[in-house]
Parts: structure tokens; C-alpha cells; sequence
């Protein structure tokens, strides 16, 4: 970083403390006084562009109530999310956004740096992301892994830093381990291992999901698991290794193998749902909504380790002014403990874990963050339980899931070949 | 952009100029005959702006490379090249032809299902009912399934076809099969099953229509000239219908050839389409890929079209 922008980013930093300081004030008091005057006096709206997974009215209700911005949602899917960063970066005032599009989005130049001096709990976000470690112990880097792309070199430049700046790309929202949900009543006896997913046994009753970036990932997840071979980084294969990956894949989807791939959440829930299929890769919420619906379902932790995610906000380059203040409050508001405990409450883990802490009940931190059997009956944001007391959450605690995560979805350096490749699976 | 509109736009009036024979025209004629021009000026600026300019620039983007995040206008056949990648060499079926073989055969399916049940039902509903109220009735419940979208209509025979669907219960149940027909659903038959429920009615209509235009006396001299029910149908009651059918062909063919939403759904997303093709490529920024898919979609469908009307002159019938 060169010294202009460092002293600009000194005195901008003097003047904004204060105001980030008077904010946290405001979000963490919880008062009904204490707003700044401004946001009281002309009210603010900030467009959320993201997937509809984080954006809950329950939230958009609490920021009006805490910080008097109005919250609206744009609710696309993953890939639009991404389209509309680089084709249409007016439309939205802050983005929410996967970590592996950062490849693509950062590049085209439409998001902005972000202060992590106006970001009150810059510093207490989990080394998950700042440096790829759980409860000190590195995690698996391989694929987008969020450390590699989470600081930028200057607030307008488009190159990832190696080591911490103070221009962060993405203040993380949400983040998960993401493994095989089976079904224990049918399957009957346990699963260990992701091979199982191509294991015969399971013809015409496994699912793998029809997104190309994580699909393959998943299949490189089985190819290891035989011992087939071992990827150097399964989230940035060779071509070679994209061919023999799609094989196996094309092997097993004309042994019958597959009954049906997923697209979307709830294709997901319906085929576990109606024993169309007994294993296949899932989402946590989803294993949650198919138990909630009375049939067993388990999110399988497995040995070879999870393939993780993480989303985060980000903001556009022409966001100026109040807007872009607001933004900020709203940040901050986020990482200080309400939606970070509602979040994790669904299943999801927060960025900053000490405050969403605060805000849940401790039964509920030791069922959900800490793999302790639960003390009463969980429950869902909603009211309606979702587990009953007794019950421990699949795969454990958070050292546990997160601390086992062997790879993380990514976007390749080959994905024009990958992408081919896969049409050419669909088609076989 | 501009400039295309420019030229288009400087381009319209100057073709009334050369529409009209130089000579031999009295004023009076050639005023009417700008008048109608104008008239059909403001329905061809849609088409210009709607349907010309983007397809142009479809065409013209099909050409030009991409990365992750950009496309960039520079000249390349690369797109081209990578549609049919492998289809000249190897004893396998490259990808596009394989999809291409795929849609075709769920045009061929769905269109022969949907001519056949089209054609029957509008043949009942325009000579045996006798009452026009009751042909109006019976033409209005044809259209009923559209009052819920397409989607819904889809995914209700899902409870139907699944493995522990209604279909494969009730058959357990009543002891006719030992295990459940897993081809049921997210097979070729699904697909097809679907394709014939959501697209019939485009059939139905256009053939009721031409059926209803046929002269009813032709019929009886017909049966006075001693015709027997199946040759009146075959001889005159088809070749009448023709621009009906031929118009429900269109609709039908092109219905299915363009969809990506039905495979996917109804085949468990295990069976390519070539809009599905275009989708993932959309979904990840590969416009230019996507484009050229959609440029070589586009000359199929107008291949078939072409063939359609090789086979029935419609302007002429219609």
C-alpha cells in the first residue's frame, strides 16, 4: 500500500471512529432512544441484494426497530447474484454474496473495499476467515477458501492480498460444512465415507446437486474417498483432472446410479422427503425442514471432512454518502449479536460468535455451537420445535464441523472447460 | 446500438421509396399506399427495437470472447468451435448432437401425442357437439388447466408418478406389480407425459378453429357421393384442418425445442435440452457461449419451420 492512501485512510479514519463508535452505541443499547437524529429525522432504505436464504423479514423488522433503516430485499439465486454485481451494480445498495464469486466479482471492478476501521467488530470475526484456522488449528484450504480472498490490497484495487490489510472484501454473514444427508431408516446401517454416494448399493436412489461448481466438488469429494486419486487442490482442478472426475460421474449416471439432481432448496427436500432418494448432497436447513417433517433424516458427517461455504456483505462501488453510512450501521448492527444468534439458531454459524453468544440462551449455545445434547426442546425462529430434548446436533460442535472442513466451494481457473464438461455429463 | 437504430431508422422511410413501382402510379395510390406504411410503421418499430435489435445483438455477441467477469469484443469462432467440439471426430456423439438428438426426439414425441389428442378432441368438439353453447363450454374447459402456471402443473404429477406415489401405491395395494416402476417419474416417459398435458391445447385450438371454417355441406356431399365417416375424415376433413395443424405443429415444436424447464423438472434435471444448455452458460457469465447455443438453437428451429411450411403453404390456406 502506498503512503497516500494510507494517510488518507488516517484522518478519514479520526472522523469516522466517532461516528462508528456513536452507532455501535446505538445498536448495542437496544434502547428506543439513541438512534442518530439523522435516521430518525429522513429515513434510509438500503437494497439487499442476495440469495432469499439470509434474507429473513425478521431481520428487516429488527434493523428498523434498532437502527430506523429500511431493509429491501432483492431475492435471487446464487448466479444471479452475480450477474447483477458485474451487469447492473446500481441496482442494489449492499450485496450478499458468496465468497467464491469474489474471483469473478472483484475483477470487474464494482465493489468496494471495505473500512475495516468502520467495522466495530472488524477484529473479532473468526479466524475462520482471517486466517483459516478453528480453535487454532488450520483448516482445509483447498477450493475459494475464504482467507485467500478476504482482504484487498486498497480500498479500489482488484488484487487479493496475501497478508491483512485494513480493505476487507466481504464481512461474512453466514457460513456452513456442508456434507451428505442420508436417510438412516432406509439406508440401515452407517455411512462413514462420501464413496458411498457412487456405492451401487444405492442405484437409482442417490442425488447429486445440478450446480456445476459444487457438483463436481462433491464427485471429487467420492474420487478420493475410493482412492482413486488424490486432487492437489479440489477446487481448482487441471483439465486432466476435470476429465477424469466428469468420468466417474458419466460412469454412475449410466449405471443408473442417480434417481434425480437437485437445483434448488426445496427439489432437495422433496426427493429425501419422498424416499426418491436415500443419500445425496444436501443443505443443513434442508435436512432440518425434511426432519421437521417427521421422517428421519441425517446430516452424515463423514470422515474424509466437509466442503464448506461462506457468504458475506458486500458493497458497490457507487455507494456514497449517507447510504453508504447506513450501510456501515447496518454492518455493524449485524455483527453485534441479534442476527448472529438468529442465524445460528437455523443452523448456519455467525461471523463474530462471542456476541451472537450473548443473545441466545445458553441451552441453546450448547446444542447448536457446542454439540451438547439439548437441555429442552430447540426451536426454530418461528416457534415450532425442530428438535427435541435429548437430541444433539449431526456432526457436533463447531470445532468439530467447521474444524473438519476439507474444501471449500470455488470457482476454478478451467471453469469455461469445466462448465462444458458438465453439459456433456447432463447429456450422457 | 445507436447506431444500428440510426440506420434502421433512416432506413424505413427510404423503403417506401423502392416498395413502390416508380411508375405508372396516380397520386392518389401512392398517398394510400404511404398511409398504409405508416400505419404498419409503429408495429415494425416494436419489432425493430424488440425482436431485430436484441437478435442482432445476440448474433453479434455469439462472436465475441469472454472471461470470468467480462466480455470482450474481439472476433472469435471460439463459441462456434466449442458447441461442436468432438462432433467431427471420435465414435461417440458429441454433446450437442446427443441434445440436439434428445430435444428432437421429445419433439417428435410430444408432437405426435398432442396432434393425435388435439386433433380428436377438436374433431368432437366441432362436429358431434351440436349446440353452440355447449361447444363453447367444452372449448372453455380446454383451457381450465391454464388458470395455475405451468410449474404447478408439473410438479402435480410428482405425488402421482413418484415411487411411493399415488400410482405406484395403488398398484402395490391392489397386488398388480411386486416393487414400484421406477420409470414413472424423472424418466422419458415423465417428460413426454408432461410436454403432452401442458401443450395440447395449443393444438386444440388452432385445429378447432380451421375445423370450424370448413363448410359443413362439403361434408354431406361427401356422404351423398357415398364417402364412407373414415374416408370424409381423411379426405376431407384433414387436408381442410391442415393450416390448423400446421399452426399447432409450429406452436408445439417450438414450445419444445426452446424448453429447459419441463426436462428439467419432469427428468430430474438428468436429461439435457439445449435451454438448459444456454442456462448453466448464462448462470455463469459465459454469455457469448450462451449466444452462440442460442444462435444454433435458433437456425434449428427455423430448419423445422422451414420444413413445416415446404410442407403447407400458409399463407395461402390461412
Amino acid at each position: 500500500m502506498s503512503d497516500a492512501t494510507k494517510t488518507r485512510g488516517l484522518t478519514r479514519r479520526g472522523l469516522i471512529q466517532g461516528a462508528g463508535a456513536a452507532a455501535g452505541l446505538a445498536a448495542g443499547s437496544g434502547a428506543i432512544t439513541g438512534f442518530p437524529a439523522i435516521h430518525a429525522a429522513d429515513p434510509v432504505t438500503l437494497r439487499y441484494l442476495g440469495t432469499a436464504v439470509n434474507q429473513s423479514g425478521e431481520i428487516a423488522r429488527k434493523v428498523k426497530e434498532d437502527l430506523g433503516i429500511t431493509i429491501e430485499y432483492i431475492p435471487v439465486v446464487t448466479d444471479e447474484v452475480s450477474k447483477r454485481v458485474v451487469t447492473q451494480p446500481n441496482s442494489f445498495d449492499i450485496v450478499d454474496t458468496e465468497y467464491f464469486s469474489l474471483k469473478k466479482l472483484m475483477p470487474s471492478g464494482n465493489l468496494l473495499g471495505m473500512d475495516a476501521k468502520r467495522i466495530k467488530n472488524a477484529d473479532r470475526i473468526t479466524p475462520v476467515f482471517t486466517k483459516g484456522e478453528v480453535a487454532g488449528k488450520k483448516i482445509g484450504d483447498q477450493g475459494t477458501a475464504p482467507k485467500k480472498v478476504f482482504y484487498l490490497e486498497g480500498q479500489t484495487s482488484t488484487k487479493f492480498a496475501g497478508s491483512p490489510t485494513e480493505w476487507i472484501t466481504l464481512i461474512p454473514t453466514t457460513y456452513n460444512a456442508d456434507t451428505l444427508g442420508i436417510r438412516p431408516d432406509l439406508i440401515k446401517r452407517p455411512i462413514t465415507s462420501w464413496k458411498e454416494l457412487l456405492n451401487p448399493e444405492f442405484k437409482g436412489r442417490a442425488s447429486i446437486l445440478n450446480i456445476p461448481s459444487i457438483g463436481i466438488m462433491d464427485a471429487a469429494m467420492v474420487v478420493e474417498a475410493t482412492g482413486d486419486y488424490t486432487y492437489p487442490d479440489k477446487g481448482n482442478m487441471t483439465k486432466a483432472e476435470i476429465d477424469r472426475t466428469m468420468k466417474v460421474l458419466i460412469e454412475a449416471k449410466r449405471a443408473g446410479q442417480f434417481r434425480a439432481f437437485w437445483q434448488d432448496f426445496n427439489e432437495s427436500v422433496n426427493l429425501m422427503a419422498s424416499g426418491e432418494t436415500v443419500i445425496q448432497s444436501m443443505w443443513s436447513p434442508a435436512v432440518t425442514k425434511v426432519r421437521s417433517q417427521g421422517i428421519a433424516c441425517t446430516y452424515q458427517p463423514l470422515k474424509e471432512g466437509y466442503r464448506a461455504w461462506a457468504t458475506g456483505f458486500g458493497l458497490p462501488k457507487t455507494l456514497s454518502g449517507r447510504k453508504l453510512d447506513a450501510a456501515y450501521e447496518f454492518i455493524n448492527w449485524f455483527l453485534s449479536g441479534w442476527a448472529g444468534a438468529y442465524l445460528n439458531r437455523q443452523g448456519y454459524y455467525s461471523a463474530v460468535l462471542e456476541t451472537a453468544r450473548e443473545h441466545m440462551a445458553p441451552y441453546e449455545w450448547a446444542y447448536w455451537m457446542e454439540g451438547k445434547p439439548a437441555e429442552q426442546d430447540i426451536k426454530g425462529p418461528d416457534g415450532t420445535v425442530m428438535e427435541k430434548a435429548g437430541s444433539v446436533r449431526d456432526g457436533g460442535s463447531f470445532e468439530q464441523r467447521m474444524g473438519a472442513v476439507a474444501c471449500w466451494n470455488s470457482v476454478m481457473d478451467e471453469n469455461t472447460y469445466m462448465i462444458r464438461k458438465w453439459n456433456e455429463f447432463i447429456a450422457a | 446500438m445507436t447506431t444500428a437504430l440510426d440506420q434502421a431508422a433512416s432506413s424505413l422511410p427510404e423503403a417506401v421509396v423502392p416498395a413502390a413501382p416508380a411508375a405508372g402510379l396516380r397520386s392518389e395510390e401512392r398517398r394510400q399506399r404511404r398511409l398504409a406504411y405508416l400505419q404498419a410503421g409503429p408495429l415494425a418499430l416494436v419489432f425493430l427495437v424488440f425482436f431485430v435489435v436484441p437478435l442482432a445483438l445476440t448474433l453479434v455477441v455469439s462472436f465475441w470472447e469472454y472471461n470470468e467477469y467480462e466480455i470482450i469484443p474481439a472476433f472469435t469462432l471460439q463459441n462456434y468451435a466449442d458447441v461442436f467440439e468432438g462432433c467431427l471426430s471420435g465414435p461417440d456423439l458429441c454433446t450437442t448432437f446427443r441434445t440436439y438428438l434428445s430435444t428432437l426426439k421429445f419433439c417428435l414425441l410430444g408432437w405426435g401425442f398432442t396432434l393425435a389428442i388435439g386433433f380428436t378432441v377438436a374433431y368432437f368438439v366441432a362436429f358431434h357437439v351440436r349446440s353452440t353453447t355447449m361447444q363453447t363450454v367444452l372449448f372453455l374447459i380446454c383451457t381450465i388447466p391454464f388458470w395455475t402456471s405451468n410449474v404447478i402443473r408439473m410438479i402435480a404429477w410428482m405425488p402421482l408418478l413418484g415411487r411411493n406415489g399415488l400410482i405406484n401405491d395403488g398398484l402395490t395395494g391392489l397386488g398388480l406389480i411386486g416393487s414400484p416402476i421406477e420409470g414413472l417419474l424423472y424418466s422419458d416417459f415423465s417428460v413426454v407425459l408432461a410436454f403432452v398435458h401442458l401443450n395440447t391445447v395449443f393444438m386444440i385450438v388452432p385445429i378447432f378453429n380451421s375445423m370450424m371454417r370448413i363448410d359443413r355441406a362439403l361434408i354431406e356431399a361427401a356422404t351423398d357421393a357415398g364417402a364412407t365417416p373414415w374416408q370424409t375424415l381423411w379426405s376431407v376433413i384433414v387436408p381442410l384442418s391442415k393450416p390448423g395443424i400446421a399452426i399447432g405443429s409450429i406452436f408445439v415444436l417450438t414450445l419444445i425445442m426452446g424448453d429447459f424447464v419441463t426436462v428439467g423438472v419432469m427428468g430430474g434435471q438428468q436429461i439435457a435440452s439445449v435451454g438448459k444448455v444456454i442456462q448453466v452458460q448464462m448462470a455463469y457469465l459465459q454469455f457469448p457461449a450462451a449466444a452462440a447455443n442460442a444462435v444454433v438453437l435458433l437456425g434449428a428451429v427455423l430448419l423445422v419451420i422451414v420444413a413445416l411450411t415446404r410442407l403447407i403453404d400458409l399463407r395461402r390456406e390461412l
